[in-house]
């Protein structure tokens, strides 16, 4: 591989996905050059970096020098313990308490976790597809996207049923930490005077 | 240097939103800023709104650092209103109910309320101050990126007051604008800045919507005020135009007040069954009530919603609490509660202060949006009577019973809207919205007028900031114009010269300086009456406006008023500089007045016998009340 290839915009593969998925359907020429077109270039190196955003310019989310991956999920856990006591909720042994108790527990997770999850990522389905309907995979799917379960098998199309629609994070942005940031204190201790 | 951008400023009450234009591009639409701010400890993250609060940091926290101020000791923003929660005292809310407080010195520093010694209190000026300059250092860092001809303080700034705000009030929010170095500055009030939105929003199908005859009552609630105006659609050399013929009071009532009720529904529940709620609970309950009221009010199928409270400590299980909200408990709070059924003859009721004012803010002692609805449009039932261009939308029912012969004609008991624009948050919720409808059609029925109908389709949450921007376009001939002027006519107090007799106040005449109506950039004729100032010494004014008497033009003496139609204002105060006169000696002079472009009134004094050319002195608005 020379020359990294240009990329196209998000909100352009979405609208050109859309409108290939339906000439592929009913455009039996346009199927077979498009067919023929997956293998004319070589598969790009698989980017860590999320497509950009459709929508609003998000929010610049560079990490401060020396910011490393354990510290984008401690920052994760941060949020979640904040919005939604998420660690309190895992480190507690909840064995001995009722539903009920439980209930009442998850319920004060749900809504601050669900709040912080909707505000710094977008989370989408991998398969626009109901669960429960057959769906065909063609040959070059991408088996990170697709697992495949129960009598796997033979070679592609393959068809089966859609257990899980799988999700995608379409963006993600976490907070910026300032400099001298201690990213392991999930939570400062409390003390009211 | 020329401006860049056109930016509006929505500086809210609880929250406080910015969105701009690029002048440069002819097609260009508005876009909302988003403004980096502290969200927790050395935490930063860009959103679209800014809470409206100041936080004092204790020194044991450290500096506040933002990327733009490693030093900061203060917060603003959503970590501030965090830590109004768990540390009350040190955090100032509601600083722009402050601003229109007539009873207190507004440039004085006296927030927050009951803090701790080691805090050098502010004054509400300054605390509106400090949200304008958060969001022009976020400005200047995120839009202009260092750019100095890009910055805000060189942009046109359209920053939004509530259409009730009165002249001391709006003088008082350019001063903190002014601060924070915005200069290139106009005001706009918010329900125009609401309609502005709407038409943006609409792109040209607006026409169809809007007909000479409309008139679109604009209702604001927010998350702590309630304000309404009245914008009438008549024809001008052909055209269309829209009027603001009315605003309302400035009413502090809003959708805090509703979270507050719903949070002592759920509480009282609570206690019922012999559980305790502490101030911290008390707190976290209002938030989870405010949760399960936008569940219930988005989504008709919802009968019950549960809320739950965890405890403190990090055991999440075990301390919590539980309980439900019902349908039937918002319906009772919220909908009967905020917004009755009541005739339109309806008035809020005033109770005694003193039981209210926890906080020292003039809350309304009456919680119904409804009454204060009632008494909004009873007020205002002859705004378009006189108004040049304005045919009225003929009514079904009158029409008919001309056909009829029947010239029973009866005037108006009411302002007759024929639109509704919803703004504020708190108007999100459908029943709700449908509940003002209702009220509103069976007062307009009754009055024998068609029914309204509802201008739907802004972002209620974004609308004031995004309308600002879009009349900065607007004004530069790319969309139309809402004119209107002041929306008060301004009185000064003169006591009457009469011997004096305890206990009786002496009689006193409201003398006008400054008609309704006035545009920007305009200035009031001279009355013709003389007053006495005394020279190097303060003379202070009683001060009076009326958002009623559209007539009245300067000079015009009122000896009695109606209950409610002047309203007293704080105390307008001048000082003659002993310049070329002997100190103690009484200069006759005469009242000017002036609308500033930026949006402010001003008053001059004009001696009748200058002692240099163009000789005058400026009156300074909004003097601290004695009481």
């Amino acid at each position: 591989m020379s020359e990294p290839l240009p990329l196209l915009p998000f909100a352009t593969r979405l609208w050109f996905a859309w409108a290939c998925f339906f000439r592929v359907l009913f455009d039996g020429a346009f199927a077979f050059r498009a067919w023929g077109a997956r293998d004319a270039l070589p598969t790009a190196p698989s980017s860590p970096e999320l497509p950009a955003s459709a929508s609003a310019p998000a929010p610049k989310t560079k990490t401060i020098a020396g910011a490393t991956p354990e510290d984008g999920a401690l920052q994760l856990l941060a949020l979640m313990q904040r919005e939604g006591r998420l660690v309190d909720f895992l480190e507690q042994d909840i064995a001995a308490f009722g539903d009920a108790e439980v209930g009442v527990a998850a319920r004060v997770v749900h809504e601050g976790c669900r709040k912080a999850l909707r505000a710094h990522a977008t989370v989408v389905p991998v398969r626009a597809e109901e669960e429960g309907t057959s769906v065909t995979l063609e040959a070059g799917f991408a088996p990170a996207e697709v697992k495949l379960s129960g009598n796997v098998r033979g070679s592609a199309p393959y068809r089966g049923v859609l257990r899980h629609r799988g999700w995608r994070a379409t963006k993600i942005a976490l907070p910026i930490a300032l400099d001298g940031h201690d990213y392991r204190v999930i939570a400062p201790a409390e003390v009211e005077l | 240097m020329a401006a860049r951008y056109v930016v509006g400023i929505d500086l809210g009450t609880t929250h406080c939103a910015m969105a701009y234009a690029d002048l440069a591009d002819e097609t260009a639409a508005t876009v909302v800023a988003l403004v980096p701010q502290l969200v927790a400890p050395s935490q930063i993250e860009a959103r679209a709104l800014l809470p409206s609060f100041l936080y004092f940091a204790h020194e044991s926290e450290g500096p506040q650092a933002l990327p733009w101020d490693a030093k900061r000791t203060f917060v603003v923003g959503e970590h501030a209103r965090a830590r109004g929660v768990d540390a009350p005292a040190r955090v100032i809310a509601s600083a722009k109910s402050w601003l229109v407080h007539p009873s207190v010195d507004r440039r004085a520093g006296i927030l927050p309320l009951g803090a701790p010694e080691d805090i050098e209190k502010i004054s509400p000026v300054e605390t509106s101050w400090r949200y304008l300059e958060h969001l022009s250092e976020a400005w200047d860092r995120e839009i202009a990126k260092g750019d100095a001809a890009l910055a805000l303080a060189e942009q046109e700034v359209i920053l939004t007051v509530p259409a009730s705000f009165d002249a001391a009030a709006r003088e008082l929010t350019v001063e903190a604008a002014l601060a924070a170095g915005l200069e290139k500055l106009t005001l706009l009030e918010e329900p125009q800045a609401a309609l502005y939105a709407w038409i943006a929003s609409m792109g040209d199908a607006w026409r169809k919507e809007i007909r000479v005859g409309d008139v679109i009552l604009v209702v604001d609630v927010g998350g702590g005020t309630s304000d309404f105006s009245a914008i009438a659609a008549l024809e001008k050399d052909g055209s269309l135009e829209l009027v603001r013929v009315a605003v309302g009071d400035h009413i502090l009532l809003g959708g805090d007040n509703m979270d507050l009720a719903l949070a002592h529904v759920v509480r009282q529940k609570l206690e019922a069954e012999g559980k305790e709620i502490d101030r911290w609970q008390m707190t976290a309950l209002t938030h989870a009530a405010r949760a399960a009221k936008e569940r219930l009010l988005g989504d008709a199928k919802l009968e019950t919603t549960p809320i739950a409270l965890a405890s403190r400590g990090s055991k999440l299980l075990g301390g919590g609490l539980r309980a439900e909200l019902t349908r039937a408990e918002v319906t009772a709070t919220l909908v009967d509660g905020f917004f009755p059924e009541v005739a339109s003859s309806a008035r809020p009721v005033a109770r005694a202060r003193a039981a209210l004012t926890t906080l020292g803010l003039p809350y309304a002692s009456d919680p119904a949006v409804t009454k204060h609805l009632a008494a909004f449009l009873g007020r205002q039932a002859d705004a378009t009577s006189k108004l040049e261009g304005f045919v009225p939308v003929a009514s079904p029912a009158k029409s008919k019973a001309a056909k009829h012969g029947d010239a029973r004609d009866r005037a108006a008991s009411l302002l007759h809207p024929t639109a509704i624009l919803f703004n504020g948050g708190v108007m999100k919720g459908d029943p709700l919205r449908e509940r003002v409808v209702e009220t509103l059609g069976a007062w307009l029925r009754a009055d024998g007028a068609p029914p309204a109908r509802v201008l739907g389709g802004a972002d209620l949450d974004l609308a004031v900031a995004r309308g600002a921007a879009s009349y900065g376009l607007a004004r530069r001939g790319r969309g139309l114009r809402i004119r209107g002027g002041t929306a008060r006519a301004y009185y000064v107090g003169i006591e009457s010269a009469v011997p004096a007799v305890p206990g009786i106040e002496p009689p006193i005449t409201a003398l006008c300086v400054a008609p309704f109506g006035m545009e920007e950039g305009t200035e009031a004729e001279l009355p013709p009456h003389e007053l006495g100032a005394v020279v190097g010494e303060p003379v202070r004014f009683r001060f009076f406006g009326s958002t009623t008497r559209r007539d009245d033009r300067p000079g015009t003496e009122l000896e009695r008023w109606k209950d409610g139609e002047l309203e007293e204002l704080a105390p307008i105060e001048m000082t003659l500089p002993a310049e070329g006169r002997r100190e103690g000696d009484v200069v006759p002079v005469r009242l000017r007045a002036s609308v500033t472009p930026v949006g402010t009134l001003e008053v001059e004094a004009v001696p009748i016998a200058p002692q240099k050319a163009n000789e005058h002195w400026r009156v300074q608005l909004s003097v601290r009340q004695e009481s």
